[in-house]
């Protein structure tokens, strides 16, 4: 009898391309930082919009603001395949995004100095 | 990018860099003071790392994954750090890019006894014009060594901190990030 191809962590059967229709890159791109904040919507899922499970799953674990690498760790999918993802659905208003601050536009002094309190206080 | 339609002030997400050579603490470090987290990429592979990777002998590979060590600390709702562990390999300096792009900062966490293994990431923080600070990760049984030796070894600009710190330890890894985010509001107003 054959061994069967699994072992005991077999890691994703589906390629990761597959999931996004062999797109390696979404359209709104640059709307994903690493670390900017994803959050569902409440605009309903329509059967039109032709969402995988991936999506749905999205929807899920962003309705409080998660960010961009949260949810490719969430998902254990490459950051690539999750930015294609994320980009269907912010196309289909299903989720926000929001940027952090962009180096150019460091935070002011007064935020600064509470994230030095804030880490003291840890 | 749309906001938010609520009338809560925009969160807050600060990006820090962990640098420094392989097995020098980085994950350690993030670990210490956050929970793990773990970050695959498949990125085509860039003209930079071609030849590193060699992809004449295996024709076929067009992509390459990294994983990424990463953490979240939540300071307060609305208010979060994220550290970064830097995939050590040259052949992944695309990723630095991505991560330091609107990044607040980085630690570069050195070995005293594989100083050079910082050198690059030394030199592209100083490039990118990326305020950062080393801190010399204290291993059982290394020699101890000056700050300022450490300065001279690795020809920092004065302006540079350097630290002792044990990437094990939650207070040294909180005093470690409480010294970069003071450095950055300093070169703030030396750069003003």
């Amino acid at each position: 009898m054959p061994e069967p191809f699994l072992d005991e962590d077999p890691g994703p059967i589906v390629r990761p391309y597959t999931l996004t229709g062999g797109r390696t890159r979404s359209d709104a791109e640059d709307a994903f930082d690493l670390v900017s904040l994803i959050e569902t919507t409440d605009d309903p899922v329509l059967p039109t919009m032709d969402l995988g499970p991936e999506h749905l799953r999205i929807r899920q674990i962003c309705a409080r603001s998660l960010s961009v690498a949260e949810v490719a760790a969430d998902l254990d999918l490459p950051v690539d395949v999750v930015r294609v993802l994320l980009g269907d659905l912010l196309g289909h208003h299903l989720i926000r995004s929001r940027r952090p601050a962009a180096g150019s536009q460091l935070p002011d002094d007064r935020l600064l100095k509470e994230v030095i309190d804030g880490l003291n206080e840890l | 990018m749309d906001s938010m339609s609520s009338d809560r002030p925009d969160p807050v997400a600060i990006k820090i860099m962990i640098a420094g050579g392989f097995g020098v603490g980085k994950t350690t470090l993030v670990g210490a003071i956050s929970e793990i987290r773990t970050l695959r990429t498949e990125s085509a592979m860039t003209a930079r790392s071609e030849g590193v990777d060699d992809t004449g002998l295996v024709p076929q590979k067009t992509t390459t994954t990294v994983a990424m060590d990463f953490g979240r600390i939540t300071l307060r709702e609305g208010l979060s750090i994220y550290l970064f562990g830097t995939p050590g390999q040259n052949r992944f300096w695309f990723m630095w890019d991505e991560l330091a792009t609107g990044a607040l900062g980085a630690v570069v966490l050195a070995d005293t006894r594989r100083l050079s293994d910082c050198f690059a990431a030394v030199d592209y923080f100083e490039q990118r014009g990326l305020p950062f600070l080393v801190a010399v990760n204290q291993f059982d049984g290394a020699r101890t060594y000056e700050p300022a030796k450490v300065k001279n070894a690795l020809a920092l600009e004065p302006h540079v901190p350097v630290l002792v710190c044990d990437a094990r330890e939650r207070e040294s890894a909180k005093r470690t990030l409480v010294s970069l985010v003071e450095h950055v509001i300093k070169e703030k107003e030396r750069t003003a």
